[in-house]
């Protein structure tokens, strides 16, 4: 898409269709001839993973489209018509249901890769951003899908997280009642969620044909984060990247495989599987396993107003991260004190999904009663919560800025090629 | 992963393990898209509950002598119609005309019922309900594109070519049908 195009048309109509519409072009210079770095590593390949499990949850989602019935009287009956009586709507929609938590897991493990690789830096800040964009329209197509079949879970998911709005001040309840389009969740909400689920992943598709351009604008990070220097450091992305990219889909499709033929409702709650009732809340109630680290950070924070900010900041936090990292060294290869931090910060987001998905008051360790502390006692999953919160602030708005100027980062090699060949060999 | 990314500028020494995983992950998408693709055709067929509702009872004492009563089977019109012995006589009497699609009026009815025509309410042209009574038949004629149909329901004159469907169809008693 950039740079010098080493196409030549072979036929004469590949000459005539160049001169038009260079499409053949486009193709080739995108995934045939495209230069990738030669060290690439496994945890490169999620890109293609994440377009493939696109496509699916697409196709997936038009054909459940063609059966499912957008009405507070019929969505939970179509539904479980399609689980029945649809010839192999039962595979249809355990794979979409299933495929959006696999596109959570490509997708968190694409973006730890990029925090560890810092791939965010400069010059890809742009790339970084538009990235950000798509997990943010995922995260609202996910919400709003898993609010279609209209399960107690589905309705009650939908009461809370638009409540969530109305936290703000002045506008909230203005904000609330125009998403809802009536005094509650209801026909008017769900009708126009089902509209938006239809037409965001189109969304998701646009942004990522920026978020591909501008990848071969600026060219694949690597893990050594040195910029490749001639062309001994790359390969053409056809056959290495593309075999590479295929293996690893394969293996991706039989964890999916697993989750949608073996345990197709581990992921989800039983409660979804009774009709929405607006007169009675489930007794405990979250939010799909992909939320539940930022339904933690809301939790964390016993202010209704600061919560909603901490959540919404906690992911503003993650925009801002090309400009609050401060290292000149791209890779954690190099930077052993940063690797320490990355790793905690790790572990501390799969601890907030851990206490996302529990009580509040729950205690952390069984048994133990320590001290009451503000509001509840220190062995809480709030104060777990509230004290990983802590870490998760701290690592984008101190350890980033504070650690890129105090560090001594290991010696980086000259080009990708030296630490392959010999020279110091670190990671 | 040192060595995951094999240098093309050095000569391969091991070609058979590249075409191993070149196939094998050839394979597998071949065989990912291919088992893939015939649920995701087949989910367009009619589905359980659809098929389940395919077929319908009714009761004939409900149509008048010379009348006809239209019901809704499998999502098309039916034409329940009580002949007439002057519309029998004339169905009979077309056994032996040049006909399109050649079929005797016995043929048409159940052994003994000779006054019940049950037939699918569809022109074989191109699928519009056909007028009850129309056309120089006496019939059925089609608004559309002008086939006549006679009190046989089949089809004399106009573009359709062939006489209007009979329903698989058993009576369950003397006044009561089974269709489909």
């Amino acid at each position: 898409m950039s740079g010098h195009s080493t196409y030549v048309p072979k036929t004469g109509f590949e000459r005539w269709l160049d001169s038009r519409l260079p499409i053949i072009r486009l193709a080739n210079d995108t995934i045939i001839t495209f230069p990738t770095p030669k060290n690439l590593n496994y945890w490169w390949t999620f890109g293609g993973i994440l377009s493939m499990m696109l496509g699916l949850q697409i196709v997936t989602g038009i054909i459940l489209a063609m059966h499912y019935v957008p009405h507070v009287d019929y969505a939970f009956n179509s539904v479980e018509r399609i689980m029945r009586d649809v010839n192999y709507g039962w595979l249809i929609r355990y794979m979409h249901a299933n495929g959006a938590s696999m596109f959570f897991v490509a997708v968190y493990i694409h973006i730890f890769r990029n925090l560890y690789y810092g791939s965010y830096k400069a010059p890809r800040e742009v790339l970084w951003i538009l990235g950000c964009v798509i997990y943010l329209l995922m995260m609202a197509t996910a919400f709003m899908g898993y609010v279609l079949p209209w399960g107690q879970m589905s309705f009650h998911g939908a009461v809370v997280i638009t409540n969530l709005l109305g936290a703000f001040p002045i506008v909230g309840d203005a904000i609330t009642t125009l998403l809802w389009g009536g005094f509650a969740v209801d026909e008017p909400t769900l009708k126009r969620f089902f509209s938006l689920h239809y037409l965001l992943p189109f969304m998701i598709a646009g942004v990522v044909v920026l978020h591909v351009w501008a990848l071969h604008v600026v060219g694949q990070n690597n893990p050594t984060g040195i910029e490749p220097k001639s062309k001994a450091d790359t390969l053409p992305f056809t056959p290495f990247a593309t075999v590479k990219d295929g293996f690893a889909m394969s293996l991706f499709l039989i964890l999916f495989a697993t989750f949608v033929f073996f345990m197709p409702d581990a992921l989800g709650h039983a409660d979804n599987y009774i009709p929405a009732n607006p007169l009675v809340t489930p007794s405990h109630i979250v939010p799909e396993w992909y939320f539940l680290p930022f339904y933690a950070i809301l939790r964390a924070v016993p202010d209704k107003l600061m919560g909603v900010i901490a959540m919404f900041g906690a992911i503003i936090c993650i925009f801002a991260l090309p400009w609050l990292d401060t290292s000149k060294v791209k890779s954690m290869r190099y930077r052993p004190q940063a690797k320490l931090y990355f790793f905690i910060f790790l572990v501390v987001c799969v601890i907030l999904g851990f206490c996302g998905a529990k009580l509040p008051d729950d205690q952390v360790i069984p048994g133990l009663t320590t001290f009451k502390l503000v509001d509840s006692d220190l062995n809480s999953f709030v104060w777990l919560s509230r004290i990983s919160t802590l870490y998760y602030f701290a690592y984008f708005l101190v350890v980033m800025p504070l650690l890129g100027l105090f560090e001594k980062p290991l010696p980086t090699p000259e080009t990708i090629s030296s630490p392959v060949l010999g020279g110091e060999h670190k990671d | 992963m040192v060595g995951a990314n094999p240098d093309p500028h050095v000569t391969d020494g091991d070609p058979n393990r590249r075409d191993f995983i070149h196939i094998a992950a050839g394979v597998a998408a071949v065989g990912i898209v291919g088992t893939l693709a015939w649920p995701f055709i087949d989910q367009m067929n009619p589905a359980g509950d659809t098929l389940a509702l395919a077929s319908i009872e009714f009761d004939l004492s409900k149509v008048a002598e010379g009348q006809q009563v239209v019901v809704k089977w499998r999502g098309k019109p039916l034409f329940i119609r009580f002949r007439t012995p002057k519309e029998i006589e004339e169905a009979i009497k077309g056994d032996h005309a040049d006909l399109r699609d050649p079929a005797t009026d016995e043929s048409r009815h159940k052994p003994g019922k000779a006054q019940y025509l049950i037939l699918v309410g569809t022109c074989t042209h191109l699928g519009c309900v056909p007028t009850f009574g129309g056309g120089d038949y006496g019939g059925w004629f089609c608004p559309c594109h002008g086939s006549v149909y006679d009190t046989s329901g089949r089809i004399r004159k106009g573009p359709a070519p062939l006489n209007l469907l009979v329903p698989e169809y058993s009576f369950l008693s003397d006044t009561k049908v089974k269709v489909g």
